[in-house]
């Protein structure tokens, strides 16, 4: 499918002569453009960029600013005091939920990096072998991955279930697997590893099937193990993808959300970022100030995998 | 574009070559594989064996049993949580941002490929940005900028972009536009750049180049990305949740938390509710399965 377009370019493509008369060369100045072309260009980037900057990029700034005063929501805005740095100090010293929230976002983190990444990585490899039946596998691995996060939450409960789970129906034990504050956190985490995994060998396999034959032959042929080709040759090959593949990771860690918000609205044990910044602008309680310090937290940590990101594609892309 | 020909014919020529003959390696591999595999769908088919019994059945005989086949828990489901509705909703939200998503994000990207500006740049990491940004942390402004936009009562009977579908649409075109804004402009710029020279030197403006040279050759892109995006806007959970307020104009996705409190101890019935909710982007997962993952390997690996 993806030769198809360059077939009919071909077609379209005029005799000689033509290209030669082109004024631009590669990249006609704006001023070679007519009026309404320059006007047209104009409103091409203008209106999606408005929308952006408008509902992205300003709020993330209004955030920022709200961080650092003490606006309660509802009083005038004139009336708006800086406390400067005192909402972090707060989130930090009084806020009982900021460290476990932390501590499990940090979890999901490790959880998703350690067990899901590196299992999602080792199918891949499998299933790049060009087996029978690997369109079979392939389609069950990451069938999750169509599902929605809040939509997996219920899925796992008829497993996680105290009464009618089938969990403890088969280990013969009563646990209440998402209420209970030592082992939801672990049970919420093998729902969204499952889904993880999925995303992750989709993403391997289409970087394995981008990888040099030649280069594994190459190494076949010095006597390499397919062990250390794929560590000492295929791996390095595909830095582009093992860096998408982590902030993938980080981002969708620090996003976590609607699986515990189905669950509990983010309480007892499944305390996340994401939900403490939820629970303080739509709860009983509408703390913008220090809402926004606990989002600002999240704004600057996300930034700094979105900037490896960005400079990881657009690299790639001057090649 | 162009690197994903060159991967396909090497993928063809070395394909023969791999097959082996079967080896007791290989069953085990497969053994494996296949074991993994019905692992990973067995949460979903519990699902569905569940959505399938009656509560009285799995009641008595607890649910590592076999029997009580019924439709009724789906007709129940159904009517109680009026699924019809929801659907509904669903559709006026994914729809309109759906095609607009795809419309504003291949006029940037058009622009992005076809001319060499320093600001492309910039432009492209501003849209691609958007997009990876934690959505919780811009919640406060925009929950404050919604609750302040008045719109005219034929539009919402909210009369305010808070608890609109307006609000949740534009809200998603927002946050979507960056993914495909990235794609798109990448599949763009592999497009020969001939092709505007000849339709310059024809005199057709900027807007007959994108929609009647660009667009067209951008179709199987397009494709991919609507799949991808119809999947997410209708699994998008967060806008929808904290976004709008009254109940029955929830889309299914956000609707789901409320089917906990009427179902609440009738797991058969929660099971039902879901397979539900799963149905349409399991239809589209195995009608359109290339799309879909041509939409998501095209974002990674800009195809």
């Amino acid at each position: 499918m993806s030769d198809r377009p360059l077939i009919q370019a071909d077609r379209a493509v005029p005799p000689p002569a033509a290209t030669t008369t082109a004024t631009g060369g590669r990249s006609p100045r704006l001023r070679l453009l007519s009026r309404t072309d320059r006007v047209v260009v104009t409103l091409m980037v203008l209106v999606p960029l408005l929308l952006v900057v408008g509902l992205v990029w300003l709020p993330a700034l209004a955030t920022v600013a709200l961080s650092g005063t003490d606006w309660d929501g509802i009083g005038p805005v004139s009336e708006i005091e800086w406390v400067g740095g005192r909402n972090y100090a707060d989130v930090i010293q009084i806020y009982p939920p900021f460290v476990p929230a932390v501590q499990n976002n940090l979890l999901w983190l490790a959880a998703l990096f350690v067990v899901a990444t590196p299992f999602g990585m080792f199918l891949a490899v499998l299933l790049d072998k060009e087996l029978r039946g690997t369109r079979f596998y392939q389609t069950a691995l990451y069938l999750p991955v169509v599902l929605s996060l809040a939509l997996i939450g219920f899925v796992w409960q008829l497993l996680y279930s105290r009464d009618q789970g089938l969990v403890n129906a088969l280990l013969g034990t009563s646990v209440d697997w998402y209420g209970d504050p030592d082992v939801n956190i672990w049970a919420v985490l093998v729902a969204a590893g499952w889904r993880h995994v999925g995303y992750v060998m989709l993403l391997y396999l289409a970087g394995l099937k981008g990888v040099d034959p030649s280069l594994r032959e190459a190494a076949q042929v010095d006597g390499a193990s397919e062990t250390s080709t794929f560590f000492r040759v295929v791996f390095p090959v595909m830095r582009p993808i093992n860096i998408i593949v982590l902030v993938v990771t980080v981002i969708e860690s620090l996003r976590a959300f609607d699986l515990v918000w189905v669950i509990n609205k983010g309480r007892n044990g499944l305390e996340l970022l994401s939900a403490l910044v939820t629970q303080n602008v739509v709860g009983e309680a509408s703390r913008i100030g220090f809402g926004s310090a606990l989002a600002t937290i999240m704004l600057v940590v996300s930034l700094v995998f979105i900037t490896i990101y960005l400079a990881t594609v657009m690299r790639e892309d001057r090649r | 574009m162009s690197t994903a020909t060159t991967t396909r014919e090497s993928a063809t020529t070395a394909a023969p070559r791999r097959h082996q003959p079967l080896r007791p390696q290989r069953v085990v591999l497969h053994a494996f594989l296949a074991a993994v595999a019905l692992g990973w769908l067995f949460p979903v088919l519990w699902a569905v064996l569940t959505s399938l019994r009656s509560y009285q059945y799995t009641a008595e005989n607890g649910y590592v049993s076999l029997g009580g086949w019924t439709l009724d828990n789906y007709v129940t489901a159904w009517r109680t949580a009026e699924f019809g509705k929801h659907f509904l909703n669903s559709a006026y939200i994914t729809v309109p941002a759906v095609l607009l998503t795809l419309f504003l994000a291949s006029c940037v990207a058009f622009v992005i490929a076809r001319f060499s500006w320093k600001t492309n740049l910039v432009l492209l990491g501003l849209f691609t940005a958007a997009n990876l940004l934690p959505q919780q942390a811009l919640l406060i402004p925009l929950f404050r900028l919604f609750t302040q936009v008045p719109l005219p009562e034929f539009m919402s009977d909210s009369e305010l972009l808070y608890d609109s579908y307006w609000g949740l649409i534009l809200v998603n075109v927002a946050f979507q536009c960056g993914f495909c804004v990235f794609v798109l402009s990448n599949y763009m710029k592999a497009l020969p750049r001939d092709l505007y020279e000849a339709a310059m030197v024809d005199g057709a403006s900027i807007w007959r180049q994108y929609w009647q040279v660009t667009m067209p050759l951008c179709r199987p892109a397009l494709a991919a990305l609507a799949t991808l995006e119809v999947t997410w806007i209708y699994n998008e959970f967060f806008w929808a949740t904290v976004l709008m307020r009254t109940g029955d104009k929830f889309p299914v996705t956000s609707s789901l938390n409320n089917l906990r409190g009427e179902f609440f101890t009738d797991n058969n019935l929660v099971s039902a509710g879901s397979v539900l909710v799963a149905i349409p982007t399991l239809v589209i997962f195995f009608l359109l399965q290339r799309q879909f993952v041509r939409g998501l390997t095209l974002g990674a690996s800009k195809g």
